[in-house]
């Protein structure tokens, strides 16, 4: 065999493509070409980044003294809201359910949501298209989101939640609003938003009525007087200066702060911001953290951490790094049913696959979840998919569990970055934990 | 009932759990709120009809999520008079700051001097009637609910607006985005008359206004709209 290929007399090498115009560039400046407009679609970025993947734990030997792994107790409680609020939210494990719009996801996906959490004992968050009865009646615990939008916001369903976010960003899209197609604005979506049926919905990225952390503290002065002091208050950002902006948000007044990576997920965004704006989850901890520490403030403002969470391992290292809680968006729909091989026909006829499918916005999901079509939602049966979603936080916890003790930890809290080492020379950077084998940290001093 | 409040021994939180109490403030009671000096948060959250009379001037949040007083700022108010107000009637009887009325869902809001800029921004449902002029991106992404002028209405008036009408009988220095001018009917002179009477306006013919709305254009996400904003 020889390498070169001979082709109507002249000699040529082996068809090579670019690694710059790769397969999927050519792909994106073709549709571009074609429609005149970005590409949209849901999830999260999906580029290989520097993740949790690449850092390990140490576990004890010699130096540290193990947990019996089947017998002694490892707490996964956690209380989030003791600095102002009087009725703190305590759940039985560090991982919630992140916040998803109904209108973004049918009302049975809510509902599933909400049992699922409920099983495992822990809270679901509305999003941004107001509170269902479907979903409060399913949740024990429910965090209500206050949006820029504010769609369906209204006095009773502050009052019954259990928790208030104010949204100021998300990962997949810090600085951008929502996104909602005409394709999901059904009569009901359209109803709790004010909107007209149909209209391609694009939400506004700032709050109508405050701007900077100011107002932003009188705001949150005005929602603790509007319920009572009663409920605690998160603060949710995109991961982009998180040092900065979580002095900011303690400055403000908010009882826990909510930091999302850039691989959270999104119902539906530009392309290019999903995949171009944002730091990573592993990236934002520490930055975080040491401002709460700065600040004399951590464990005070609680810290979830969301953004690209898999598993145990990946909860467990979040908590190494500082955080007191975890959430999950994308992982959980896919507990519930999302991109399943066994639809792969389905996935193929709307020429995607199973595990690829993104385009969420368009609301043909064929698992009835990401979507407002009302036999197409009817696929999915809440209380199997709560079911399989309870399974899977547990399974989380479990894992978690598994590493703490291992590392000779009673609590999953009292887990320590000097319980990680790092595989690459980006992690140990962005962990700020020593690479491994070495005693270096890249970029301390 | 009558009851007084004064904010110079009172606090804030004594003031909204006397009014958000139904046992300590019925329907139809009438309440005094003395020495209120610019604080945040006065009369916010009361979820039934009674009446509170508000002396001096207020900061921020006044009357915030309304649903269902009638609470009068004897002064002016802060930034967000009565946001997300859903039932109910907030008069100011001097000016008001940004973003009056910002995401209010139902209710009058009344202002007898000017509103600054974004005065119903984010809209959906709320009346709002200002007797002097508004400022920039005033009902900026209004989604249902009416707003009237009878002054001037400052830079992009109604920027991205959905289904919320606007009426204007001063000068409108620009209009935003998809907004337009659009002609006034019947129907139209009918709910503003409705509207002035509401705001205890008599005097003011409706013709004097002029109706803007939403093109419509922008419903749908096309490449030719991409040159709008």
């Amino acid at each position: 065999m020889s390498d070169t290929i001979h082709h109507g007399g002249r000699q040529h090498t082996t068809p090579r493509k670019s690694a710059t115009f790769d397969d999927y560039a050519i792909s994106e400046i073709r549709r571009a070409a074609a429609t005149g407009i970005y590409d949209i679609r849901g999830g999260g970025t999906k580029r290989r980044l520097p993740n949790f993947d690449d850092l390990v734990f140490l576990g004890a030997s010699m130096s540290r003294y193990p947990l019996e792994g089947y017998r002694e107790k490892c707490s996964t409680k956690v209380v989030l809201g003791t600095r102002f609020a009087r009725k703190p939210i305590e759940l039985d494990i560090p991982v919630t359910i992140a916040g998803m719009s109904f209108g973004s996801l049918s009302s049975q996906a809510k509902e599933a949501l909400g049992r699922g959490a409920t099983l495992a004992g822990t809270s679901t968050t509305t999003g941004d298209g107001g509170m269902t009865p479907e979903e409060r009646g399913h949740s024990d615990k429910l965090v209500y989101q206050y949006l820029p939008s504010r769609y369906g916001m209204n006095l009773h369903d502050l009052r019954r939640a259990d928790a208030i976010e104010i949204v100021v960003g998300q990962g997949a899209k810090p600085g951008g609003g929502g996104m909602l197609l005409g394709q999901k604005i059904s009569p009901r979506v359209a109803k709790m938003r004010d909107l007209p049926e149909g209209i391609d919905q694009r939400s506004a990225c700032r709050h109508p009525d405050w701007t900077g952390c100011d107002d932003l503290e009188i705001k949150i002065e005005e929602l603790r007087e509007l319920t009572n002091w009663e409920k605690p208050i998160y603060l949710k950002i995109g991961a982009s200066r998180p040092y900065y902006d979580t002095a900011l948000a303690v400055k403000s007044g908010a009882d826990v702060i909510v930091l999302d990576g850039m691989q959270g997920g999104t119902a539906a965004t530009q392309e290019v911001f999903i995949e171009h704006v944002g730091i990573p989850t592993l990236a934002a901890i520490r930055p975080a953290v040491q401002a709460l520490q700065d600040l004399g403030m951590h464990r005070k403002v609680q810290l979830i951490v969301s953004g690209g969470i898999r598993n145990g391992a990946d909860v467990a290292k979040c908590m190494a790094l500082g955080a007191d809680a975890v959430s999950i968006g994308t992982a959980a729909l896919i507990a519930l049913g999302d991109n399943d091989p066994a639809l792969e026909a389905e996935y193929q006829a709307l020429g995607t696959t199973a595990g690829a499918y993104d385009d969420w916005h368009e609301g043909l999901d064929p698992a009835g979840i990401t979507t407002q079509d009302p036999v197409l939602s009817a696929r999915l049966d809440p209380v199997a998919a709560g079911r399989r979603l309870a399974n899977y936080l547990k399974v989380l916890t479990l894992e978690a569990q598994t590493l703490a003790r291992a590392c000779g930890k009673s609590s999953l809290h009292n887990l320590e970055p000097e319980d990680l080492s790092a595989l690459t020379i980006e992690a140990a950077a962005m962990a700020q934990v020593p690479l491994a084998g070495t005693r270096w940290i890249p970029g301390s001093l | 009932m009558t009851g007084v409040i004064d904010l110079k021994s009172a606090t804030i939180r004594d003031l909204n759990s006397r009014l958000q109490d139904a046992a300590s403030a019925p329907e139809g009671s009438v309440w005094h709120v003395a020495n209120v000096r610019g604080h945040h948060s006065v009369a916010v959250g009361i979820d039934r009809p009674l009446t509170v009379e508000v002396e001096g001037n207020t900061g921020y949040f006044t009357a915030g999520m309304n649903h269902g007083a009638e609470i009068t700022v004897k002064g002016n108010a802060g930034q967000g008079v009565a946001e997300t107000m859903s039932a109910g009637k907030v008069h100011v009887t001097g000016d008001a700051s940004m973003a009056a009325g910002a995401s209010g869902r139902g209710g009058l809001l009344v202002i007898d001097g000017n509103a600054a800029a974004r005065c119903g921004i984010s809209m959906k449902g709320i009346d709002i009637v200002v007797k002097g002029d508004v400022g920039h991106l005033s009902a900026f992404m209004a989604q249902t609910g009416r707003l009237v002028v009878l002054g001037d209405a400052g830079e992009s008036l109604g920027d991205s607006i959905y289904e919320a009408r606007l009426y204007v009988r001063g000068a409108v220095t620009s209009l935003g985005a998809d907004c337009i001018e659009k002609p006034l009917r019947d129907e139209h002179r009918a709910e503003l008359a409705g509207l002035l009477a509401a705001a205890g306006v008599t005097d003011v013919p409706v013709d004097a206004f002029r109706r803007y709305g939403s093109a419509r254009d922008l419903y749908h996400f096309k490449v030719d709209n991409a040159g709008a904003y």
